[in-house]
């Protein structure tokens, strides 16, 4: 391998070990850590000055201490499972609206869809804190919503909205729509119109074909939308932080409230261990799908 | 084939003495457990047209990019005029490539695409200009030097990739399959245009096709390739008239083949017992073959003559029934099926107009070939 | 074939746009409001705007913004390209596995967890938090943005542009320097663009990777609608929004009418 080929690997490479891979394990040493009321606020603090001795005090001042914490208290056992039932319900719900509007614009005309993409690719590049931040004023008892509903005689008490785990759905589809809606549009338009149209002039109804040739063809796309969406949403915490309020448990807000409210960062990183190692499998079922797609491209 | 000079045939390959510009010796490639180029060997000389032929996979690909330098053979050594080129690699080799989807720089003008290669070697900033004109001369472009190649037709980029290969002088110029997006016509046209630029400029060309009348046309010789191996590597009138095997006769326009048992009666003379109660065919061959060998006599269609009487002036006679008629303007080719039910296709040029055409559907014909007119082939 | 929309497919189209929309929509309508409360019209002023130029902890925000977007988008974009190229082009290596799960894992990773990670080794490395640390975070998490972008672009790329270099004389890095790049070109443009708008709107890992005194924008935001509607968020809304609507458009219209002459000049070479 020569010099230009070596570096060119090599410098991206050691960039992500130091700023992606390393941190990774310093989370995992210091779930393994003590509080301390010192700078860093936890020990035991690796000196490598201090040579083997102090390789081995630091060993053993590692424990499990922080893993059985968690299990011990309610608040996160409850919180990985509330994440886990958002997400996936959130997931779904995404799917569900996602998909007809996918399909829409597949369906279109050639001349209207750079129009519909550029529609659907707007709300991704605008900030995503605006886009749930938009939602505050909507959805709050005292907000638009309410005061439309109230007004026009629909109801006669405010829907408690803000600060229930609908609000997160909604906050969830709302925002990740963009990561759906894409995948599911590209699979779609690659998918042959003229498959349908045989399924159809062989004696399937419009919704028979839909069912037995198109949905199945645009799994690819559907498998990467749920993903995108899936496995950020289980470790979010703007939208329940906004929206949520203190009833709704997501363990990315436990997380934060963790580390920067009760700043105990060992207790923390045990729980970024346990978050990480749920997401585990999923990353890696990302990651074989999205060989696969590429491998089935190429 | 096109011939300059009647008086002096250029057969560089006959010269035991000359040397070659481009060796393949024992050359062998492998891509993983499929051998795509199997133990090959082959002398290729200076100022050649020579042809690559045969079907999509038989290697022939592979063997020129081992040229060009983007693969490089498992085994084996290649030599290009006295050098071994495995450590060259293709930024570095006298050879150029004319890619077969024309790769033209989309970014770049004409003038520049043609100038790429030059401003990369060491010719002085100042003569570039002049060579990069010359090119445009040759190839007629002159007027599009400033367009980009999005902005001019198909067979404008087939001219510029053309241009662009020939700008440095190469020793060597690779073509892969260039005139396969052209249209028949066009395609003839610059089939003879790009003979001329090899004459004129003196380059030895090496063109992989899969056509077989273009390789007929324009080249000195021709390697006919199947399956990584070299069948037979002769001039298109050796490849058409004394093929060396069934593949290769088989290969190359049309042919009849004739299975049988072969029994010398002279020195020069065998004869075939290729059905049962019918008298043997008489063909010559100097080729020493053991008593009762089987062989395949292979005669073309148009040495075939159809006659409604059976004419008893040449060597071989059978009869059968016209089934089919392929009117081509200019020839008609009979499908006869035989009294052995073997069918023989027979080529005649329609020297009559058609309504005085002597042969119709469902007659009963004679055809008859002399005992020169094809080749016994023993594989 | 019918390519006028079903009923269906129209009203799928409408809904999920007025969704995708409304809530903005009304966010700039309610940023000319001179009520602060969303639930009364008080008339259509541009006091919040004023407000929102005149403070000054907003206005430092959003330069030290600007600056980590810049900086960080950029080396983004060169590790990205390099990664990309290495991903497409590398063939095999050792760890080429570990490099690929390196490069797609933080695409879907949570951010806090990404955020976290980041500090525990700023500090275990004892760097201390500012505008340079925001920068070494962002680039990190967004150069596997850009190189999913660029090696997307890279694997339609046609090989034999790239032989064709090398037959005509080019090293490998003259090859890519002088073909493939200009060709790749907006796809490196767009993987830029999707780094600085990643970095712009980053809350979390900015969070806890910045110091006291390199607050970002998003952090300012965040802390600013915890407690609810804030006028002076709505004002700063509307502004992002537009330009990024402007942004938008201006390339989308670019794109077309550059793909338009393209196909014109070619179907005018081709009838010659």
């Amino acid at each position: 391998m020569n010099f230009r080929r070596f570096s060119l690997i090599s410098v991206p490479y050691l960039w992500l070990l130091i700023f992606f891979l390393v941190p990774f394990l310093i989370v995992l040493k210091i779930a393994l850590s003590d509080t301390a009321i010192a700078i860093p606020p936890y020990t035991p603090v690796l000196d490598p000055a201090a040579g083997w001795a102090g390789l081995k005090e630091f060993f053993s001042g590692l424990d499990f201490e922080n893993f059985t914490f968690l299990t011990e208290d309610d608040l996160y056992w409850k919180a990985y499972l509330g994440s886990l039932k958002i997400a996936t319900i959130s997931t779904l719900l995404t799917l569900m609206v996602g998909y007809p509007i996918a399909y829409a614009m597949a369906q279109a005309a050639d001349e209207w869809r750079p129009t519909l993409m550029m529609l659907v690719i707007l709300p991704f590049w605008t900030s995503f804190l605006i886009r749930v931040y938009s939602w505050v004023g909507i959805i709050g008892n005292e907000g638009l919503l309410n005061h439309v509903l109230l007004a026009s005689g629909l109801i006669s008490q405010p829907l408690q909205i803000m600060n229930t785990p609908t609000a997160v759905y909604l906050g969830i589809v709302y925002t990740y729509l963009p990561f759906m809606i894409l995948p599911i549009y590209s699979a779609l338009e690659k998918m042959d119109t003229s498959l349908t149209e045989a399924a159809v002039d062989l004696g399937c109804s419009r919704g028979q074909a839909f069912w037995l040739v198109t949905l199945p063809l645009s799994r690819p796309g559907v498998v990467a939308g749920c993903f995108l969406v899936f496995i950020p949403a289980l470790g979010e915490f703007v939208i329940p932080s906004l929206l949520g309020g203190s009833q709704t448990l997501m363990i990315g807000k436990v997380l934060w409230e963790e580390f920067f409210s009760n700043r105990d960062w060992p207790v923390a990183s045990a729980v970024a261990v346990v978050l990480l190692a749920i997401l585990v499998i999923p990353i890696i079922l990302f990651q074989r799908n999205q060989q696969k797609q590429e491998e089935a491209g190429r | 084939m096109a011939e300059t000079n009647p008086q002096k045939v250029f057969a560089p390959w006959e010269d035991p003495t000359a040397v070659p510009l481009i060796r393949f010796e024992a050359v062998t490639k492998k891509f993983g457990t499929f051998t795509a180029i199997d133990n090959l060997n082959l002398k290729i000389y200076r100022g050649e047209f020579f042809a690559l032929l045969g079907p999509s996979g038989c290697g022939k690909t592979t063997l020129m990019r081992m040229l060009a330098g983007f693969e490089t053979p498992s085994e084996g050594a290649i030599w290009l005029d006295g050098q071994n080129v495995a450590p060259i690699p293709p930024n570095k080799r006298p050879v150029n490539m004319m890619f077969q989807s024309y790769a033209l720089f989309p970014h770049l003008s004409v003038w520049e695409n043609i100038a790429f290669g030059l401003k990369r070697s060491d010719m002085p900033k100042d003569q570039i200009g002049e060579r990069v004109q010359e090119m445009l001369r040759l190839t007629r472009l002159e007027q599009f030097a400033k367009r980009k190649p999005h902005q001019i037709s198909g067979g404008q980029r087939q001219r510029v990739a053309l241009a662009r290969s020939l700008a440095k002088a190469p020793k060597l110029l690779l073509l892969d399959e260039p005139l396969g997006a052209l249209d028949k016509k066009l395609r003839q046209e610059t089939q003879f245009e790009l003979m001329d630029i090899q004459e004129k400029t003196g380059t030895t060309f090496v063109i992989v096709t899969h056509d077989q009348e273009e390789a007929m046309t324009v080249a000195t010789r021709v390697a006919v390739m199947d399956h990584g191996k070299l069948i037979q590597v002769a001039t298109p009138a050796g490849i058409y008239e004394t093929p060396n095997s069934v593949y290769v006769a088989d290969f190359i326009g049309e042919v009849n083949i004739f299975e049988g048992a072969a029994r010398r009666i002279s020195d020069d003379m065998v004869e075939i017992d290729y059905a049962e109660g019918k008298a043997p065919l008489r063909a010559v061959t100097s080729e020493a073959l053991a008593p009762a060998q089987k062989v395949f006599f292979a005669v073309r269609p148009e040495k075939i003559l159809v006659s409604h009487q059976p004419p008893h002036e040449r060597a071989n006679e059978v009869k059968g029934k016209i089934v089919d008629i392929a009117y081509l303007g200019n020839i008609s080719t009979y499908r006869v099926r035989l009294e052995t039910g073997q069918m023989v296709s027979a080529q005649m040029t329609n020297a009559k107009r058609l309504a005085r055409r002597d042969f119709t559907w469902e007659d009963e014909v004679w055809l008859s070939w002399t005992e020169t007119a094809g080749v016994v082939l023993t594989r | 074939m019918n390519r006028k929309l079903s009923w269906f497919n129209v009203t799928s189209l409408t809904l999920g746009f007025a969704f995708l929309y409304l809530p903005m929509v009304i966010l700039i309508f309610y940023s000319f409001n001179a009520s602060k409360l969303v639930t009364v019209w008080a008339g259509f002023s541009t006091r919040w705007y004023v407000a929102l130029f005149h403070d000054q902890q907003f206005l430092d925000a959003a330069w030290v913004t600007l600056r980590v977007g810049v900086m960080s988008s950029t080396l983004a974009t060169v590790l990205g390209t390099m990664a990309a190229y290495v991903l497409v082009r590398g063939g095999r290596f050792t760890g080429r596995t570990v490099f690929s799960g390196m490069i797609y894992a933080p695409l879907v990773m949570p951010e806090v967890i990404t955020g976290l990670s980041l500090l525990l080794l700023f500090i275990a490395i004892g760097i201390d938090r500012g505008i340079f640390t925001i920068v070494l975070a962002h680039t990190t998490f967004a150069m596997c943005y850009v190189s999913v972008v660029v090696s997307s672009r890279l694997m339609t790329f046609d090989r034999s542009l790239e032989e064709a270099a090398l037959d005509l004389g080019c090293s490998a890095f003259d090859a890519f320097r002088s073909v493939t790049l200009p060709i790749i070109f907006p796809a490196v443009i767009s993987g830029w663009l999707l780094a600085f708008t990643l970095s712009l709107d980053d809350l979390v890992i900015a969070s806890f990777a910045s110091g006291p005194s390199s607050t970002t924008l998003p952090i300012k935001i965040f802390s600013a609608v915890r407690l609810g509607v804030n006028p002076e968020i709505n004002a700063l809304s509307t502004i992002m929004i537009s330009i990024v609507t402007l942004g938008v458009i201006t390339t989308s219209l670019i794109s077309k009418n550059a793909i338009r002459r393209q196909r014109e000049e070619e179907q005018a070479a081709a009838s010659q």
